[in-house]
């Protein structure tokens, strides 16, 4: 069992937790994931690493609530217990020579972008960061977005706060007006992700990918996180999650990444009719 | 008396009932039936049975105790060289073991081995009332990667020689492919719980949720003051065919479908895992895994489950029983069948049609066999203009796994072959890399339970003399 020591609600859908995992908080890095069980008869969720404290021995999760998993993780408060949480897994992501770095962060994909942000600045590099959300109330973690970049636009779909507008449009700006980044690294939504691709490409600015496909084991013995990369099939638990942008089919990541929404919409009605069964 | 020619029939559900169920296929003999059946054994001198047994079992000795009605003697025998009994008497493939070795075999049926073995060890978890004898500490640390059969076996063998062992899992529960792969009617989990908690009273620690090769790696168990290391990961990344469709939404490999299916219990209607309840099904592959799957699709609620398999009925490699069985349960079997590609749905007006991408079918192409290939296997041979479709919605790719290289990438000295296993000497288990032994799929690739508990043996025997060796 794995204690939740902070819970902390960064906005309506997303919140933030502080697990105690002393194994895993001593080798975490940014880029890699943890998978969780909330409960004994729960199901296997892959979370990336959104920072971790190798001294007090926490590892920090930030999910938003989408599934009955995340609704039950939801749950439960600081001081209680989650069943499994094991990790880190994945490859970290890879900083080596990369002196200039634009991170582009889409809606809670901005939670896992965090910590690769500050590793870069750790490191010395200039890191410029773009982070979209749909409206004002959506936005999380920009102190620490500020804290930890050169350059922090942040923008929102309708204009409620930062600039108006989705997250490739200062990006193009930025690297049409000369800045020359060593990388371009993407973390949010497949679809959002797909544009970030499409507008990096024209320039051939590397491009790398976070992937968070479907998992089960997460160490690759099972293959449902596979994907088609440069043409062939890898497996984003071990090969990943981070990708070369240019190579990741996304159409096809998209359309697999729908095969369960049946189930989650009626595991996710089944969990809201359980509270409103409890509120009555 | 004059001898029965055949074996003692095994009770079993009835094959329109079970198709539907999951309760074991497999009911086991009753105390008349196991020592009629005990009976058959001529008790002759030279055992060739025990030479057929990976992990050389005194099986006459133990069917002497049956014939006795001394049941709890036959397990001490048994337990003596196995540490999973109730899972070996369901799982070995004795057609081509011990009981191919059997004397009576040669004139009539051979004793059923397998049934006898599984009867005593069910015997003894149901009725043994007494406590294990405990082996004095020898204050030595021994590591074991993996929680599957060959994992278990070495950490139960040198945990009863005294040393303080334990073995770290990667998932949320021990057992490796006894839990994850081997679904619930041929080995009830129950069963494997079982035979673990039995290793824990002997005093092996269990850790799951830890991923060695990531969580730790195989130089802090050693500075953590394990003095050798067992790695028994198991067979890793599934493989797939390559052809076009493989992504499609229906497509799994045999590891996840199963895994879905008995680890995260998706069987269930209670669970929080979500599995395809698919009416079609084919499954590509014809070995063990595969009848798994397929069986497990039946049972998950299919009309239809084929199992495709480019070679004919006589190469199948599955084990003869869950051949037999699939069929009794009406799996179809479309031998000498290669998959070419899988067809999904595509609805050109509307990107937002859920249906996008979900499979519909499976072209694939006749063969014929050829000339035998190195191994002396036949050689499929594609029949030219012969294709044609399985309309089907489910695919499940059972045709076998690449080893895992976490371990390998993480552990300096390790040597592999070119396939990724990793290398040992066969006779101890050792690899390239001091105190450091493996076993099982890990080294062999993808096989069988049984030959991956005399692995865990054999290292275990080799780990015991290296430390006794070192620490005098």
């Amino acid at each position: 069992m794995y204690k939740i020591v902070r819970k902390r609600v960064l906005n309506p859908t997303v919140t933030m937790m502080d697990i105690e995992a002393p194994l895993v908080a001593r080798k975490a890095q940014a880029g890699q994931f943890i998978i969780l069980r909330v409960t004994e008869d729960g199901e296997r969720i892959p979370l990336t690493v959104a920072g971790y404290d190798r001294e007090a021995g926490t590892v920090k999760i930030i999910y938003q609530v989408v599934g009955g998993t995340t609704m039950s993780l939801n749950d439960k408060n600081e001081g209680e217990y989650i069943q499994d949480f094991v990790g880190p897994l994945g490859r970290p992501t890879e900083t080596e020579g990369i002196k200039k770095v634009c991170i582009v962060g889409g809606g809670v994909g901005c939670a896992i972008a965090l910590p690769v942000a500050q590793r870069f600045k750790e490191l010395g590099a200039e890191v410029h960061s773009i982070i979209g959300f749909r409206n004002k109330d959506l936005v999380i973690l920009e102190d620490e977005f500020k804290a930890c970049s050169d350059r922090l636009t942040l923008m929102t779909d309708d204009g409620s706060y930062g600039r108006q507008g989705v997250v490739t449009q200062p990006l193009k700006e930025a690297i049409e007006g000369g800045e020359k980044y060593d990388m371009v690294i993407t973390i949010g939504p497949l679809i959002m992700m797909k544009f970030v691709v499409a507008t990096t490409r024209p320039y051939n600015i590397p491009t790398t990918v976070s992937m968070n496909p479907i998992m089960i084991d997460g160490t690759g013995m099972c293959g449902g996180c596979r994907l088609t990369v440069g043409g062939k099939t890898k497996f984003a638990c071990v090969d990943g999650p981070d990708f070369n942008g240019f190579e990741v089919d996304f159409d096809e990541a998209m359309l697999r990444s729908t095969m369960y929404a049946d189930f989650e919409r009626h595991e996710r009605e089944e969990h809201c009719n359980l509270f409103k069964k409890e509120a009555e | 008396m004059a001898i029965q020619p055949k074996k003692h029939e095994m009770p079993v559900q009835e094959a329109a009932v079970r198709a539907r169920n999951f309760k074991e296929v497999a009911l086991g003999y009753t105390p008349e039936i196991a020592v009629a059946e005990a009976q058959r054994c001529l008790n002759c001198k030279n055992k060739p049975c025990v030479a057929g047994c990976p992990v050389n079992i005194q099986i006459p000795d133990f069917i002497s105790k049956i014939k006795e009605g001394d049941f709890e003697g036959a397990y001490d025998i048994i337990s003596g060289s196995s540490s999973l009994p109730a899972v070996c008497g369901r799982v070995c493939p004795q057609e081509t073991q011990c009981e191919s070795k059997c004397t009576l075999g040669i004139k009539f049926e051979p004793v059923g081995i397998g049934r006898l073995e599984r009867f005593v060890a069910d015997y003894h978890n149901v009725h043994f009332k007494g406590e294990v004898v405990l082996p004095q500490p020898n204050g030595h640390k021994v590591a074991v990667v993996g929680s599957g059969p060959s994992g278990l076996t070495c950490a139960g063998d040198l945990a009863k020689k005294g040393y303080k062992v334990t073995v770290f899992e990667a998932l949320h529960l021990a057992g490796g492919v006894l839990v994850y792969g081997i679904p619930e009617f041929r080995l009830p989990k129950d069963i494997v719980a079982k035979e673990v908690e039995t290793l824990k009273k002997y005093g092996v620690d269990v850790e799951t949720n830890v991923v060695i090769g990531k969580t730790l790696t195989v130089d802090e168990l050693f500075e953590d003051g394990y003095e050798a290391v067992f790695i028994g990961s198991g067979a890793g990344l599934p493989r797939f065919m390559g052809i076009p469709g493989e992504s499609l939404k229906g497509v799994y490999s045999a590891n996840e479908f199963l895994t879905r299916s008995n680890l995260m219990k998706a069987y269930d209607g209670g669970s929080h895992t979500p599995i395809m309840h698919a009416k079609n099904v084919a499954v590509v592959g014809g070995g063990n895994v595969a009848m798994d799957a397929a069986r497990t699709a039946l049972r998950l609620g299919a009309e239809n489950v084929y199992i495709v398999y480019r070679r004919s009925m006589d190469e199948l490699p599955a084990r003869k029983e869950e051949v037999e069985h699939a069929e009794e349960e009406g799996i179809k079997f479309e031998i000498l069948r290669n998959p070419v590609e899988i067809l999904g749905y595509n609805n050109p007006d509307d990107r937002r049609d859920p249906k996008n991408g979900c499979v519909t079918g499976m072209r694939v192409i006749k063969c014929e066999l050829g000339e035998p290939d190195e191994k002396g296997r036949r050689r499929p041979v594609e029949i030219k203009g012969s294709e044609y479709e399985i309309p089907v919605d489910c695919v499940i790719m059972s045709i076998g796994t690449s080893p895992n290289p976490l371990i390998k990438s993480t552990t300096q000295g390790l040597s592999v072959n070119s396939h990724g296993g990793i290398i040992v000497e066969e006779q101890t288990g050792k690899t390239s890399r001091e105190g450091v032994y493996a076993g099982g799929d890990a080294v062999t690739g993808a096989a069988t339970v049984i030959l991956a508990m005399g692995a865990g043996k054999t290292a275990a025997k080799a780990i015991d003399e290296y430390l006794s060796a070192k620490n005098n």
